[in-house]
């Protein structure tokens, strides 16, 4: 369904991702971890066409994204949603116009169906009587989930999930990772998430990937990712400072 | 010594050079998307209501004060050498050919300008121009066309506003408290007033509001690095507009007027 290949990326001359392959089958679930600044909200951005690769190839369902103009790239779109790490909601809508944005746009629907669709996605997610309010007005946890009310309101095929649990307290957390796996259960979408958050991870994921120094370094199952040999990913699931893993512009 | 001064000044020249770039791709853009349906045309009007419509207010006080002490100004100098009978005219040109576009686009600019620098800016450092681009819409279509095109027609409107309230102000100082009469004010005021003034004041309103909704939407679109970020975004546009503004102004009256 996705496939990065040998995906290279770097920002004024600072090299972020080395050589990514990563490859995601349908209905499948990826989780990438790595630490702060290891490039992982890249990777994520680079599967739906926010930023290009330098060089490699990106595709979705056989498409090469890069060789798509930007109607193309628009359609593919269409097939995604995305929950950012700040929720990233338009903040001058209402709650319901959040979620029903996408219909809005790509459909004719009018302002009154496309407000039930958008009070029936906020319930999948566990969210009544809150269409009316503005987003400013609601704590990090409702953020999310309207957030992702919005991405799963055109029915996408993929989801990805940035950072999912971060900012949360650890119910709140968990009470995401279970609707992540309820997306994924009922809506049957292959989902790609990044986190450094252990626990959603194990929880969330049918295969782990770890993004290390530009690259992934290793892919397994929970199972196996726990019972790594690998030094560097053993360092960063335990969450140990003492290792070989370099912790940038911190001295030791 | 040769080599470092021109890596010198290439360093210098650089950044403007690159940003200047980046501006006229995003003009192009724009250009490309103006004439793409679907025409936001619900998003156009809330821009021209948010940046025409409210910067009334400040509008019509700059207009009308800039006229009182137009003519307050001529009246006492003019009389001097015995020409107080000219401040209608000097009021009525003063304001249509220059006040009137050059003070209603740099009170926009301070106003309207900052508010698209920072609203843009804010949905770039909080990744909501991303969740535009996820949610299959093109950000300049959806954000910039707007602005840009309520800046290019909003202006020349408030414009119009200015001009004659400017000229009322003129009218209230010179026959009202300085005591000229009322006919003589008028008849010069129309006397040598020509419509290519009034319409060359407004094709150079024209171009200042697209060009200080253009910039202040790049220096907002472009932001890097959250509140910091943000704060220079509007700081920028508001300079630059104003500078733009200001320096265009020169050769637009040198171009228009012959």
């Amino acid at each position: 369904m996705i496939e990065l290949v040998n995906i290279h990326k770097s920002f004024e001359g600072k090299n972020v991702l080395y050589g990514v392959n990563l490859k995601v089958e349908k209905g499948e679930s990826v989780v990438v971890i790595g630490g702060s600044g290891s490039g992982k909200s890249v990777l994520l951005k680079h599967i739906i066409g926010l930023l290009k690769p330098d060089m490699g190839t990106v595709m979705v369902d056989s498409t090469d994204l890069s060789q798509l103009d930007e109607d193309g790239l628009h359609e593919i779109r269409k097939k995604f949603g995305m929950l950012f790490q700040s929720a990233a909601l338009f903040d001058s809508m209402r709650v319901w116009e959040n979620v029903g944005f996408g219909l809005k746009r790509h459909t004719h629907l009018p302002d009154s169906e496309i407000r039930e669709i958008a009070i029936q996605k906020l319930k999948m997610v566990g969210l009544v009587n809150v269409e009316d309010v503005m987003p400013s007005e609601l704590s990090g946890g409702m953020r999310k989930r309207v957030g992702l009310a919005r991405a799963i309101a055109m029915k996408p095929e993929i989801l990805l999930y940035d950072e999912p649990t971060t900012g949360l307290d650890p119910i709140m957390a968990d009470a995401i990772n279970d609707l992540i796996i309820k997306m994924k259960e009922e809506l049957k979408v292959t989902s790609v998430a990044i986190t450094h958050d252990m626990k959603s991870a194990y929880k969330i994921a049918d295969t782990i990937a770890m993004l290390y120094n530009g690259v992934i370094i290793t892919k397994g199952t929970p199972d196996e990712i726990k019972n790594t040999s690998d030094p560097v990913v053993k360092q960063f699931i335990e969450g140990s400072a003492e290792g070989p893993i370099v912790l940038e512009g911190v001295e030791r | 010594m040769f080599v470092k001064l021109i890596e010198y000044i290439g360093a210098v020249i650089e950044v403007p050079i690159e940003g200047l770039g980046r501006l006229m791709l995003l003009l192009a853009s724009v250009l490309k998307w103006i004439f793409r349906p679907p025409f936001e045309i619900r998003n156009i009007f809330r821009q021209m209501l948010e940046l025409g419509v409210k910067s009334l207010p400040v509008v019509l006080i700059t207009a009308i004060f800039t006229g009182m002490v137009l003519a307050l100004q001529s009246y006492t100098g003019f009389k001097r050498f015995g020409a107080e009978g000219l401040v209608g005219s000097v009021v009525a040109l003063s304001m249509t050919r220059e006040l009137g576009p050059v003070l209603t686009a740099l009170i926009v600019t301070g106003r309207a300008g900052a508010a698209i620098a920072a609203e843009l800016g804010t949905m770039r450092v909080t990744e909501q121009i991303d969740a535009l681009e996820t949610l299959a819409t093109n950000p300049v279509k959806y954000l910039v066309v707007p602005r840009f095109l309520s800046g290019t027609i909003m202006l020349p409107a408030l414009t119009v506003v200015t001009d004659i309230v400017g000229i009322i102000g003129g009218y209230f100082v010179t026959v009202i408290l300085l005591g000229v009469s009322s006919k003589s004010y008028l008849r010069t005021t129309w006397d040598y007033l020509e419509t290519e003034d009034i319409y060359n004041g407004l094709i150079k309103a024209c171009f200042f509001g697209a060009a200080f909704s253009l910039i202040s939407c790049y220096k907002g679109f472009y932001t890097k690095g959250g509140a910091e970020g943000v704060g220079h975004a509007t700081t920028g546009a508001v300079v630059l507009s104003s500078m733009t503004i200001l320096i265009s102004d020169y050769f637009l009256s040198a171009w228009l007027f012959k």
